[in-house]
């Protein structure tokens, strides 16, 4: 299950533009590691590297490697369709499929990876639901359209169907900024049960709610207009908004600047 | 140095037994050599079967390729990358599919219209020609396209730019909601039935004879939506606060969309008009009905039977000789540069005067 | 949001001053006028045409001697007149038929292979040269036909006799292809320019996060469209096969220039026969007297309201596709 990310040397490009240049972190299992740093610094390019989504933008590509335990996502004949399935992801706005039902959004993942049987298919969705506490909430209109839920249920009906393909990693990027305070909190408290059971990386923009979740935060920035992002430092989250070793730290999370 | 890394890690590779993300996959190469073999063996059992059209060598190649990827992917890579690949081949062969016939149309016209294409066609009739003979020319029928697409024109864009104004500017209720519907209703009305509403209203009940003037409201009835719906488009990008401006500073709404909103989206409405123009010049059905055709020159749009170049083209197929048949391609191949010249014009104005407000 | 741009309006009571530019709300009055008269043409025109198509329309059907609705004959130029539609109202279905069979799905497949497939070099011109075909005159597209296809679809005819003429539809008795199938191949490629392009258009609207979202999930390519991009193009393809479908129906010249007519409906497609709506009024005009245009134009009357109930069922679907794409953005 969970899994370590060891990241070395990794420069991603959009075309010719760099858009993050020679980062290398580790990622510990069964922990949430929360990426901050002011917009554009390319820390979503950074985790869209994780799971190599970033190639699919027209232009993008990827040097350096990126170690899930002991195997190269970038390895030659490794498959971006597994890595993807290995390492799930949350986006920033609830993308449920809108033709799909409640119950077809969870179970989409899982019919991609063979035939299986209709009680299986049953169970798994029902703990998935339940592993994003909104089991509750939608049990009784499985067979609704996902897209009929409020945006917070919404996010967390995502979450489950990221889970149902039981991933080693979750990566999720901003996954509240588009919700409400009260739905925030619960993809909060989810993310904090989640944890127990995957790797964990997490963008966001606040900062507050880095502090909240996350065990280590790891601060980018970028040294100018149309210079590539930078990984800044990485340490403990206490560590990072309390006694930061960064000078640029410190200021960012001081809301000196970003 | 992170090159280094990779190599260092395929060489040392993981243990095949906990690897789940590596996939045997094709070697790149196998689609193109794929596509020369199906080709080749396409061809060759045509010849062998003795099918002596291209057409189905194409076509068993085209299966071959498409079976062949399946085949290979699904013993290598496992279902899910053969049924991805099975698409990616479909979706290629409809790529050549569909534009094997449409180049072909395009050569043939050019190859087969430049035999008599020359100034001597496109400034002669067809009077006193003996139609089995080489001779003549479509002059009368280019004459006759520009008046009745001209007049067409002239009919049909102010009611359509019109009716557009009144639909972004003005329309609420239920006129606007009317017109809005019965547009798009115009815009699917075959083009032979426009031809029949004209002349059963203007031919045989108002008793006017066979003319220029008859098939040229035909095509202003084609026009018309086709004028309506681009103009309404580009109206509705000229952002409000343009028309909010003009209005505050107390100028009279007609002066407002003569002097703001027409010149912001002038660019486009012109374009629309053009595409529309080519359009209808290539429409021959209601020049059939309402034209009735002449071999010879007639300046006069409102007296008498014309011409037009695509009635001209279908004349001269119906006669039926080698030499009718060159005329023909001539004609189509004059009547394809003018359609693609508007369009590409149409097009170059739509770029260059884009509205630079819009998004 | 329109509500706001009434300056003109001015309440009774406002003080006279406000009121002097009275040559503005003439020229309002005059341009206001204008514009909704142009609308009023367009409703009159289509009434118009409604009303003087069935008053011939009618006129000829009384003087009909058959049946005009499951007669197999057309003879106009006699006292009394038979004439019937039967014949042509199959061979117009048959040939649409054919050709959205061929056209769609290839069509669908050529702008997935522009939105998704193509390398981007290539996906634009081939974008812009589809549209340009859009504009080919449908006369040249018939004369291709006549001279091109359809002595090189012969040979094909043969082979299909050979293996499938058991089935009675595809037997081919030889002869020159102008048959219902090789209009339906020519309509086939007369249509796909414009079903190819408003598909493009529905395909390419789809949201990039619902493919993301199956891309996410580990899905292929294949996967990607199957999941998120067909199911949100769906009725954006059915409303374009139906345009398409639309443009089929009334095709005039190219189906006059390629096919062979006949009276006669034949169980095979292959053979040469049959006949159209447009193809018919535009191969008769010319011998037809008083009496025989009217006949055509109750033919063409049947036409227009086929081609009004596609066209309408098509808008019905794209109207009730932007409400719910409304809904979701």
């Amino acid at each position: 299950m969970a899994k370590r990310i060891d990241v070395s040397g990794l420069t991603a490009y959009y075309g010719n533009h760099k858009a993050i240049e020679d980062i290398s972190m580790t990622v510990e299992p069964r922990s949430v590691t929360a990426f901050i740093g002011p917009s554009g610094c390319g820390k979503s390019t950074f985790l869209r590297t994780l799971n190599r989504m970033h190639e699919v933008t027209p232009g993008g590509r990827v040097e350096g490697k990126v170690m899930l335990d002991d195997e190269n996502l970038y390895g030659s004949g490794v498959d971006p369709v597994s890595v993807r399935r290995t390492v799930g992801m949350v986006f920033q706005r609830p993308n449920p499929f809108p033709t799909m039902s409640i119950f077809e959004n969870v179970a989409a993942g899982l019919k991609l990876n063979g035939s299986y049987k209709k009680s299986e298919l049953e169970s798994v969705v029902e703990r998935s639901l339940k592993g994003a506490n909104l089991w509750n909430e939608v049990k009784d209109r499985l067979n609704k359209p996902g897209a009929g839920l409020s945006g917070g249920q919404q996010q967390r009906l995502c979450i489950a169907r990221a889970i149902a393909v039981e991933p080693d990693v979750l990566l999720m990027d901003e996954p509240c900024s588009a919700l409400d305070p009260i739905s925030t909190l619960a993809i909060e408290d989810l993310i904090g049960e989640l944890k127990e059971r995957f790797t964990i990386v997490i963008v966001t923009h606040n900062m507050q709610q880095a502090a909240r979740v996350s065990d280590r935060t790891a601060f980018f920035n970028l040294a100018g207009v149309g210079q590539p992002g930078k990984l800044i430092e990485i340490d403990e989250t206490e560590r990072i908004f309390s006694n930061p070793s960064v000078q640029a730290t410190e200021d960012y999370i001081s809301g000196r600047f970003g | 140095m992170s090159n280094a890394t990779i190599t260092k890690n395929e060489t040392g590779g993981a243990p095949a037994g906990t690897s789940s993300l590596r996939q045997a996959r094709l070697p790149r190469w196998v689609p193109p050599v794929l596509v020369v073999v199906s080709a080749a063996a396409g061809a060759g059992i045509g010849t062998a079967a003795g099918l002596g059209n291209t057409l189905q060598w194409g076509l068993i190649a085209a299966a071959l390729f498409i079976l062949g990827t399946y085949g290979l992917a699904a013993a290598v890579e496992g279902g899910r990358q053969a049924k991805d690949r099975l698409a990616t081949s479909l979706v290629w062969v409809c790529f050549v599919l569909a534009v094997v016939p449409l180049v072909s149309l395009i050569w043939e016209t050019v190859d087969r219209g430049r035999t008599v294409l020359d100034g001597y066609f496109l400034g002669h009739s067809m009077e006193g020609v003996q139609t089995i003979l080489p001779g003549g020319g479509a002059y009368h029928a280019i004459i006759g396209t520009l008046e009745q697409v001209g007049i067409a024109t002239l009919i049909a864009a102010p009611i359509g730019l019109l009716t557009a104004i009144y639909l972004v500017e003005y329309g609420r209720g239920r006129l606007a909601k009317a017109v809005t519907f019965f547009v798009d209703v115009m815009t699917g009305i075959p083009s032979i039935v426009a031809g029949l509403f004209i002349l059963s209203f203007w031919i045989i009940i108002l008793g006017f004879s066979y003319s220029g003037f008859a098939g040229a409201m035909a095509l202003a009835i084609l026009m018309m939506p086709v004028v309506v719906r681009s103009t309404e488009e580009m109206l509705k990008l000229v952002p409000n606060e343009l028309r909010e401006a003009s209005l505050a500073l107390g100028v009279p709404k007609w002066r407002t969309i003569l002097k703001v909103v027409l010149p912001t989206a002038v660019g486009g409405i012109t374009t629309g008009v053009m595409l529309a123009v080519a359009r209808v010049a290539g429409e021959s059905a209601p020049i059939v009905l309402l034209v009735f055709g002449a071999a010879g020159i007639n300046n006069n749009p409102f007296d008498g039977a014309q011409s037009s170049l695509p009635y001209y083209i279908y004349e001269q197929w119906q006669l039926g000789n080698e030499a009718s048949f060159d005329r023909a391609w001539a004609a189509a191949l004059v009547l394809i540069a003018f359609v693609m010249i508007l369009n590409l014009v149409a097009r170059g104005i739509a770029r260059w005067k884009a509205p630079k407000t819009g998004r | 949001m329109k509500t706001d741009i009434e300056p003109t309006h001015t309440p009774a009571g406002s003080p006279p001053r406000l009121r002097t530019r009275s040559t503005g709300r003439a020229g309002d009055k005059i341009f206001l006028g204008l514009s909704r008269g142009s609308g009023i043409i367009l409703l009159v025109i289509m009434a118009a045409i409604a009303a003087f198509l069935t008053y011939r329309a009618v006129i000829a059907i009384s003087k009909d001697e058959a049946n005009f609705l499951t007669a197999f004959e057309w003879n106009t130029g006699t006292e009394p007149m038979r004439f019937g539609i039967a014949v042509l109202a199959y061979g117009t279905v048959i040939s649409s038929v054919i050709a959205m069979v061929i056209a769609v799905p290839v069509a669908v497949g050529i702008a997935l292979f522009i939105s998704h497939y193509a390398p981007r070099r290539l996906a634009t011109p081939v974008a812009y040269v589809i549209d340009l075909l859009a504009a080919v005159p449908s006369i040249v597209y018939g004369l291709w036909g006549a001279l091109f296809l359809v002595p090189h679809l012969t040979g094909l005819y043969t082979w299909l006799d050979e293996y499938l003429g058991w089935t009675g539809i595809f037997s081919y008795q030889g002869g020159a292809a102008r048959s219902l199938f090789t209009v339906g191949i020519l309509l086939a490629i007369m249509i796909l320019p414009i079903v190819t392009s408003v598909s493009r258009e529905v395909f390419r609207q789809v949201p990039k996060m619902h493919e993301e979202a199956a891309l996410a999930l580990g899905a292929t390519r294949w996967e990607v469209i199957r999941m998120s991009v067909l199911p949100f193009g769906r009725s954006g393809i059915i409303s374009a096969s139906m345009l398409g479908l639309g443009r089929a129906l009334g095709e005039t010249m190219a189906v006059a220039t390629v096919l062979s007519p006949s009276y006669l409906i034949d169980a095979s497609l292959l053979d040469p026969g049959g006949g159209t709506f447009a193809q018919n009024i535009a191969s008769h005009f010319k011998e037809a007297n008083d009496n025989g245009r009217d006949a055509l134009i109750a033919s063409g009357l049947v036409l227009f309201v086929i081609t009004l109930l596609v066209n309408g069922a098509a808008r019905m679907i794209i109207a009730r596709r932007k409400e719910y794409s409304g809904a979701a953005a």
